[in-house]
């Protein structure tokens, strides 16, 4: 019997019509709506309007700083126990790299609203009350908590991967604890950095539920505005998702995740 | 005498439960080129490893010009190491990699102020003192040209090269080289030995070198240190490592050999394959001894001429020489000459009494520590074995209930006595079916001896080793089972405080 014969021509037509309707027509379309006003005409009102309201880029600003700290934050905790993990002989390391990555498996919301809960039983003790104003804090917290494990993950896989001996010679050419970390295992372990701070960052800016649900609606991130816009007005949230994408893509040209070179290391995006 | 630069004292190290290096002990001369020799897992990287600071001894220590560095970290010794797989930074071109240990390095300068006072002041090396010496470091390792170079555009021998820049230009004491060519073809191989021996006496520092390979020890070292189980089993040059080894161990292992057991018969004489030989070392007569005859020391006559007459029975050739193995009676012989000879044909050797060399054996009996089970076997060496208990009571017996009654009518209980036991070289025998013997174990050495193999099967749990003779081949590290018959397990008594049964 003869089986049926796919060229790799055929075998490529699934997806590019999947990336023709989900990817290139919608990012047409949002172009569109961006570039255009409610009598859709060609204008460039939408960001006029955006960038001299005042309130809307101080917004903006709240939510790249929060990003910004939930970046830092995370890559703090996560950077020592991947290199303690990655470093460590322990046969049941593992394990504990798992209780690190667990919490990604239970249900986004459920562990939101969980950390909501405890917050709210926290603030109603004594002493405790500043809590349920501190919207930035408990915001900051959540998306920490909650974007830990991408963090530790790409950096984890990273560190695995330098040479032990690499240490040992540093070690072996005069260098002492300091001088190994900032001139081997830092610039060694920069693709899991960028990686990690590339998967907190942007969540970060976008992901509105944490900050809705932790910031009692007072804090207002690029996510919200976007989900907001689009349901009075599809020009403006156009606007702001395209304003949004060029920051992405900056920010992803300037740490190297686009260098074509071949990527050894292997965690970067 | 050149002065010691470094010396080990009795250093013992355990990974884990596991006993690497046992009690070794020796000294390295100051700008000598020194190799520890030995096959794999017998401790010389670790042995290495303990004078770069990598490890710590366990027990023992490591001197310096005479000061304990056992405990130094690496980056405060004055050694530096090539390693195995180079370990060069992969982030960093070649002269940053080479620069690396010059920019961790401070030194001592002396300056003088306006006043004309003298002092010193610890500094950093200067860009342009770094660039000079990582210059220098490239021209000594023929590299000239290749500063801006990424790592992964280099060819093994070319890495191999920068790493050894990166090492010499500490200008350390000592230079370590972990299996530095191991990774490297043949053709390449042989130019870096004669490279690093040249670089080695141009630079003056003493080398530390590891290897497995005999043949690149014996080219490049001025003293070999042979390892063997964490043990240092020989020190001399390569020489009298090779013209009178230590044991058969080293003898089998430098270069190739006939190992034969023989018997002095008297004054220098030695009698094996059937022969009587007259030879240089002395022992007393009727003594078993390994005979170890080097293929090149045997000579090929004419049959009539020969002290031993044998048949050809393979001949191989080697490049520069024939190998040539003969059947002389049950004994098999390997001879190297330029001559050849014929498959088949018959052929008269002789040997030149410079040309045996006569060494203890290693062993002659296997001694264990045992302990009397219930049942009135014997356990030792993870395993339980029957054996015959009388022989602890001369004139006893075993009774129905199996207690042992001794000459007097006393009855014994026996078990948990300990006892000391032997078994002989020809008495064991090994099998591939798991459960025929007392005790499993792995071969871990075969040693080919004219007509028979000598194997040492060592126990997985307790590390014990039976040795013995075999005329079957059989493969290093097969696990087997190991069988004695009853009536060869000879049990003694170890203490004589008996639990008397009331």
């Amino acid at each position: 019997m003869k089986f049926p014969h796919f060229t790799r021509k055929t075998l490529c037509i699934p997806y590019a019509v999947f990336l023709l309707f989900f990817v290139i027509i919608p990012m047409l379309v949002i172009l569109f709506y961006a570039f255009t006003d409610r009598n859709m005409n060609i204008s460039l009102s939408n960001f006029v309007r955006f960038f001299s309201d005042p309130t809307k880029l101080s917004t903006i600003v709240y939510s790249i700083v929060i990003a910004l700290i939930t970046t830092v934050i995370c890559l703090l905790i996560a950077y020592p126990v991947a290199y303690i993990l990655a470093r460590s002989k322990m046969k049941k390391k593992f394990v504990i790299l798992m209780l690190f990555v667990l919490p990604m498996w239970i249900n986004f919301v459920l562990r939101v609203n969980a950390i909501r809960e405890l917050f709210n039983l926290l603030a109603s003790l004594e002493g405790m009350e500043w809590l349920s104003a501190s919207n930035y804090f408990k915001t900051v917290f959540g998306m920490v908590y909650d974007f830990l494990p991408f963090m530790i993950l790409p950096l984890y896989t990273t560190m695995l991967k330098i040479d032990h001996s690499l240490y040992e010679a540093s070690a072996d050419l005069g260098a002492n604890g300091v001088t190994t970390f900032t001139r081997v295992t830092l610039p060694l372990s920069m693709p899991g950095i960028m990686s990690g701070v590339t998967m907190v960052f942007l969540p970060s800016m976008t992901n509105y539920v944490v900050s809705d649900m932790l910031g009692n609606a007072k804090v207002t991130i690029i996510g919200k505005f976007i989900y907001e816009y689009f349901g009075t007005d599809w020009h403006m949230g156009s606007m702001v998702a395209l304003v949004l994408l060029i920051v992405v893509f900056l920010s992803t040209w300037l740490s190297g995740g686009f260098s074509s070179e071949e990527n050894v290391r292997g965690a970067n995006l | 005498m050149a002065e010691k630069i470094i010396e080990l004292q009795n250093v013992t190290k355990y990974y884990d439960d596991n006993l690497v290096i046992d009690d070794v002990s020796f000294y390295v001369k100051k700008g000598e080129f020194i190799t520890f020799l030995g096959p794999s897992g017998c401790g010389k990287t670790t042995t290495l490893r303990m004078i770069a600071g990598f490890d710590l001894p366990s027990s023992g220590k490591i001197l310096l010009h005479g000061e304990d560095i056992s405990l130094l970290p690496p980056n405060k010794r004055p050694v530096n190491t090539v390693f195995q797989r180079y370990a060069l930074f992969p982030h960093l071109n070649v002269f940053e990699n080479i620069a690396f240990g010059l920019k961790c390095k401070k030194v001592q300068n002396t300056y003088e102020n306006v006043k004309g006072e003298r002092y010193t002041k610890k500094e950093k090396l200067s860009k342009k003192e770094i660039a000079e010496k990582v210059q220098k470091a490239l021209e000594i390792v023929d590299l000239e040209g290749f500063e801006k170079r990424s790592i992964s555009t280099l060819s093994g021998g070319q890495q191999q090269r920068v790493a050894i820049a990166r090492a010499i230009v500490n200008e350390p004491e000592i230079l370590l080289l972990d299996e530095p060519l191991g990774a490297l073809d043949l053709k390449m191989r042989k130019e870096m030995q004669l490279e690093l021996k040249a670089m080695h006496k141009r630079l003056g520092i003493t080398f530390i070198y590891v290897t497995h390979d005999q043949e690149e020890a014996l080219t490049m070292s001025d003293t070999i240190v042979v390892m063997a189980d964490g043990v240092v089993q020989q020190i001399g040059t390569p020489t009298k490592i090779y013209n009178e080894p230590a044991n058969t161990f080293v003898a089998d292992f430098i270069g190739e050999s006939n190992i034969i057991a023989g018997t002095v018969v008297g004054e220098k004489k030695v009698r094996f394959c059937g022969k009587t030989f007259d030879c240089l070392d002395k022992f007393e007569p009727n003594e078993p001894v390994d005979v170890v005859v080097r293929p090149e020391d045997i000579r090929m006559v004419s049959p009539e001429e020969g002290t031993l007459v044998g048949k050809v029975i393979s001949v191989v050739f080697k490049g520069i020489h024939y190998e040539i193995t003969v059947q002389v009676g049950k004994y098999e012989l390997v001879i190297s000459s330029t001559e050849s000879r014929e498959v088949g044909e018959k052929i008269g050797m002789t040997v030149a009494p410079d040309g045996i060399h006569l060494m203890k054996p290693n062993y002659t009996t296997n001694i264990f520590d045992g302990v009397i089970t219930k049942h009135n076997t014997v356990a030792f060496a993870d395993g339980e074995f029957e054996c015959d208990v009388t022989q602890l009571y001369p004139g006893s017996y075993i009774d129905e209930e199996e207690y042992l009654i001794t000459a007097s009518g006393e009855k014994v209980d026996l078990t948990g006595m300990q006892v000391k036991v032997e078994v002989g070289l020809n008495d064991i025998t090994i099998s591939d079916d798991q459960d025929a013997g007392g005790t499993m174990g792995r071969i871990i050495s075969i040693i080919y001896k004219g007509d028979h193999y000598r194997l040492i099967v060592r126990t997985e749990e307790e590390e014990e080793d039976f040795v013995f003779s075999t005329e079957d081949l059989w493969n290093e590290n097969d696990l087997v089972s190991v069988i004695i018959p009853k009536e060869k397990i000879k049990l003694t008594r170890k203490n004589l405080e008996e639990k008397k049964k009331r």
